[in-house]
């Protein structure tokens, strides 16, 4: 419960500045920024995420890291399951996203 | 077992294995206390106690919400549930807590409306599309948690909202710490500091841990090596008998804490003038009930409750277990009545719960053990 999931947030909306889309290895989903209304993170910029609301700022270094941890603690499944249930809005994973890319290397 | 090699960097996490050793007095018998449930998984799953000398003990702290909250609690919840135009909502971790007559997820099975949500964000959008019933969120956690259960009463609030209530059992970590320090039968020497609660509250409300206690604490990340910088942090205090606290995981946790879920936590809630949780008692200003201005929001207002104490069964040893006097596998029921297939209690169901953590790593690990050396 006490899970922390790692997330680059790919799409901001300029008439809702609490909310983001993020998108954890493919699956992206909305979550909401209110806790980092000062210092609101930029597209592209990676946040760790509590209960669909984004906790902090962090490197991408350390959300590659994060996710590992996740995955040695045996709760990166748990964590996917977390995102896939947050409110279910987009599910699709673009072709050309990162996503690939991270699960291998986090594999 | 875990082998060095299994981890990450292996050799830093031997030369730090070989640090701790190096700094550990061995006419010492060393308690070292790692506060948040997140952490006593880690502990396990990673075998970490495994690559420390026998003579520092981790003593397992109370830092699970779902095993802290005593049975009455789980019943007044279900209770307003009992209404059948109530829509039961709370995270995955509660759905197997034991009440007095069952389980959410039993109830769910006798008819009661009982959903799964991963964020108070979606019992929220629950309530907007089903106006004609009422969502309540059956809010848990410590300061990690809050501020997102305040944000989204907030949001409620702003939105008009009025078929969502929340069933506050959000408690906050320093008073656990304070009550673990007052009591006659622990000696902690250092505590291991939560991770995640801390990136909300920062370093400063451990302070007077060093100061008044004279205890180091190190605020700890969770991958291995984290943990045992953490541990070499603490002895290298305890050496030089110095007492401060240490941020290991400055890249997550501000010193500060995280001002905006300060704030929203301080719009949204209060402090009750005392709470029960297992196995510490009654501990004073230590759980966040809503504030008069959320009066509407606060299913402790709008519905009745039994409100009634209830005792763990005879048995169970859980308040022991959670205050850290017995280890999990000293627990009579431990591995007979109470697994994790069917719990007695809650450290057992919560995958921060000591109990689940040493049954799922540690027993299993002795088991095979054992039985290896039996057939051998």
């Amino acid at each position: 419960m006490c899970l922390a999931i790692p997330g680059q947030v790919v799409e901001l909306f300029p008439d809702q500045p609490h909310t983001a889309v993020i998108e954890v290895v493919g699956v992206r989903r909305k979550v909401d920024l209110g806790l980092l209304a000062d210092n609101l993170p930029l597209q592209g910029e990676w946040v760790l995420i509590h209960v669909g609301f984004a906790m902090s700022k962090i490197s991408e270094e350390d959300a590659l890291d994060q996710m590992r941890t996740l995955r040695a603690l045996g709760e990166a499944e748990a964590a996917m399951q977390e995102v896939q249930g947050y409110s279910l809005e987009e599910s699709e994973v673009p072709e050309d996203s990162g996503a690939q890319k991270l699960l291998e290397d986090i594999s | 077992m875990k082998f060095v090699d299994e981890f990450r960097e292996p050799e830093v996490i031997t030369k730090t294995s070989a640090e701790i050793r190096r700094l550990a007095d061995p006419n010492r018998h060393y308690r070292i206390m790692e506060v948040c449930g997140g952490h006593t998984h880690a502990i396990y799953r990673f075998g970490l106690k495994d690559l420390l000398p026998s003579n520092i003990e981790l003593i397992h702290g109370p830092g699970c919400p779902v095993c802290v909250l005593p049975m009455g609690r789980i019943d007044d919840g279900l209770a307003i549930a009992q209404n059948p135009d109530v829509i039961f909502t709370a995270f995955g971790d509660m759905m197997r807590v034991p009440g007095t007559m069952g389980s959410p997820l039993e109830h769910k099975a006798r008819g009661m409306d009982v959903r799964i949500v991963y964020s108070p964000a979606d019992a929220l959008k629950l309530a907007e599309k089903n106006p004609d019933k009422h969502v309540m969120f059956f809010a848990i956690g410590f300061e990690t948690t809050a501020p997102s259960t305040a944000l989204t009463l907030m949001r409620a609030k702003a939105q008009g909202v009025h078929n969502f209530s929340v069933f506050s059992n959000h408690v906050t970590i320093i008073p656990a710490i304070r009550a673990i320090l007052d009591s006659p039968d622990m000696r902690i020497d250092a505590f291991i500091g939560p991770g995640h609660v801390s990136t909300v509250i920062g370093c400063r409300p451990y302070e007077w841990i060093a100061k008044s206690e004279h205890k180091p604490v190190a605020v700890s990340g969770f991958e291995p090596l984290d943990i045992l910088q953490s541990i070499v942090m603490v002895l290298r205090q305890l050496r030089v008998s110095e007492a401060t606290i240490e941020n290991q995981y400055k890249r997550v946790v501000p010193w500060e804490g995280n001002r905006a879920a300060l704030r929203a936590m301080a719009e949204v809630f209060e402090l009750r003038p005392y709470f029960e949780w297992r196995g510490l008692g009654f501990i004073s200003q230590s759980a966040l009930r809503l504030r008069e201005s959320f009066r509407e929001w606060d299913a402790e207002q709008r519905f009745d409750i039994p409100g009634v104490r209830v005792t763990d069964p005879k048995a169970a040893q859980c308040g022991e277990v959670l205050k850290g006097v017995l280890k999990p596998h000293q627990c009579k029921l431990f591995g007979n009545e109470c697994t994790p297939e069917h719990p007695v209690g809650a450290l057992m169901v919560s995958s921060e719960g000591s109990c689940a953590a040493y049954f799922n790593y540690e027993h299993r690990k002795t088991a095979i053990v054992t039985s290896i050396a039996s057939v051998a």
